[in-house]
């Protein structure tokens, strides 16, 4: 006799917030999946790897990120080059991108059962806005309408390290991941070390809040990889039936 | 704050942008430094929110996150500094056209409410108050075809964007009035002539002026 092909269960979705009103009452069959952590924390290579052994294992997989959306995405890289923008501006910017993705790509592909592997989500965006000096319950309130992910792994990687990664994949610092908006240092390589050890302050803070599962990324892409891979083969069999 | 926040609401067609223009004239010709902001004019944000709208595309929560960035825009680059350089600002439409609007749209109350909470608290906020029928035939003169958004298409009210646009503004009015005591909204009847209600509003601001210009003729 053959065994019948296991599949994931139905679920409800749950809010961070009061959610959206049409999507209330949904039934999703996916899973959303996030990796979180700072640029080159190895992100994209670890969502390359999981993606490619997802579908191997016969499950469909989307790809999201932030600054994506067919909306503003554009917006968003044009107005940054243009004009000076507020931070408030630029928060709500970027929330704005972050909620046409999450109706029209990340909704879709759950309620079609697919496995979402997100590049960045909301946390990036709090804790981005939190360092710049917004208001923290006024950064929450702003993503309230945000579902609660399956899982969320923070890849976290001593500054230090960073920086050496950050430099062997672009020779220079970003002027945003270096926090250089904000005048902190003069000094571009202290700026970007003060800013990272700041966004790890305000991930730590939301790993009780929201149970993000810090994942060590100071060690080798394959040492990474298979624990992030053994952590959600173990999630995913629970929730198959 | 040295400056001072006057406000105008009201659903489209009920006058008060006219109402708003006679003002800043008055100011004006009292010497006293203007400035006036428009809802949903920020250039920046103009070019994505006409391309998504015209696409079609806007949930409630990303055509309220816009029009938010929008206000956002405004508020950071001039109602803020003008105000506290001193300004009088005049603001056709202000957070309370995004309650209205968000919450008619389905946007939760208390979350519309929370992302605006940045904004300071006006002075002086009118509300023109007409009937819905007025408003839409002062609106329908001579304007043959009514946008998208601005009929309400996206709520599936009706197939006709006219009638949608009715049931639509009849919505946003029912919001300002639920709005109108706990905002202490001033109320102006705008059935009355245009000169009546500018008395009115003038009246209401003499005590915002300064000392010096408000006891000359």
């Amino acid at each position: 006799m053959k065994l019948k092909q296991k599949e994931l269960r139905d679920r409800t979705v749950e809010f961070y917030g009061h959610g959206i009103k049409h999507l209330q009452d949904i039934e999703i069959k996916g899973r959303l999946i996030v990796i979180e952590g700072p640029d080159a924390s190895g992100r994209s290579t670890q969502i390359e790897k999981i993606t490619t052994r997802l579908e191997a294992n016969g499950h469909a997989v989307l790809n999201t990120g932030l600054k994506r959306s067919e909306l503003v995405s554009k917006g968003i890289l044009e107005a940054k080059q243009h004009y000076d923008l507020g931070r408030k501006t630029l928060a709500l910017f970027y929330a704005a991108d972050f909620a046409d993705q999450f109706e029209y790509k990340i909704i879709p592909a759950l309620q079609a059962g697919y496995i979402v592997l997100a590049d960045r989500y909301i946390y990036t965006l709090i804790a981005r806005n939190v360092v710049r000096g917004l208001d923290r319950r006024w950064c929450h309130n702003l993503y309230g309408f945000a579902i609660k992910p399956d899982l969320v792994f923070y890849l976290e990687v001593e500054p230090s390290v960073l920086i050496h990664r950050v430099f062997q994949k672009n020779l220079s610092l970003d002027h945003y991941e270096s926090g250089a908006d904000i005048g902190l240092s003069n000094d571009m390589y202290e700026s970007f070390l003060i800013y990272q050890n700041q966004i790890r302050r305000e991930f730590q803070l939301m790993q009780k809040r929201y149970g993000l599962i810090p994942v060590n990324g100071n060690r080798t892409i394959a040492e990474i990889n298979s624990d992030l891979q053994n952590r959600i083969d173990q999630y995913l069999n629970k929730v198959m039936r | 704050m040295e400056g001072k926040l006057i406000v105008v609401e009201g659903i489209d067609g009920s006058g008060k942008s006219t109402q708003i223009h006679l003002l800043e004239k008055w100011l004006n010709y009292k010497g006293i430094s203007v400035f006036k902001s428009e809802w949903n004019s920020s250039e920046m944000v103009k070019e994505i929110t006409s391309k998504g709208k015209k696409k079609g595309l806007l949930t409630p929560t990303t055509f309220s996150l816009l029009h938010a960035t929008d206000f956002a825009d405004r508020y950071e680059r001039n109602i803020l500094p003008l105000l506290r350089a001193g300004y009088f600002v005049l603001a056709d439409r202000y957070v309370f056209t995004a309650f209205v609007r968000d919450i008619v749209r389905g946007c939760n109350p208390d979350w519309v409410r929370k992302v605006y909470d940045f904004a300071i608290k006006p002075d002086l906020v009118f509300y023109f108050k007409v009937p819905v029928d007025i408003a839409v035939d002062r609106i329908l003169v001579g304007r043959p075809k009514l946008k998208y958004y601005e009929a309400g298409m996206d709520l599936n009210l009706s197939n006709d964007p006219y009638e949608s646009y009715r049931i639509f503004q009849g919505r946003i009015i029912d919001q300002y009035d639920s709005m109108a005591v706990p905002e202490s909204f001033t109320v102006i009847d705008g059935t009355l002539s245009i000169e009546e209600q500018q008395r009115t509003v003038r009246k209401m601001i003499m005590p915002l002026l300064p000392h010096m210009i408000s006891s000359r003729k």
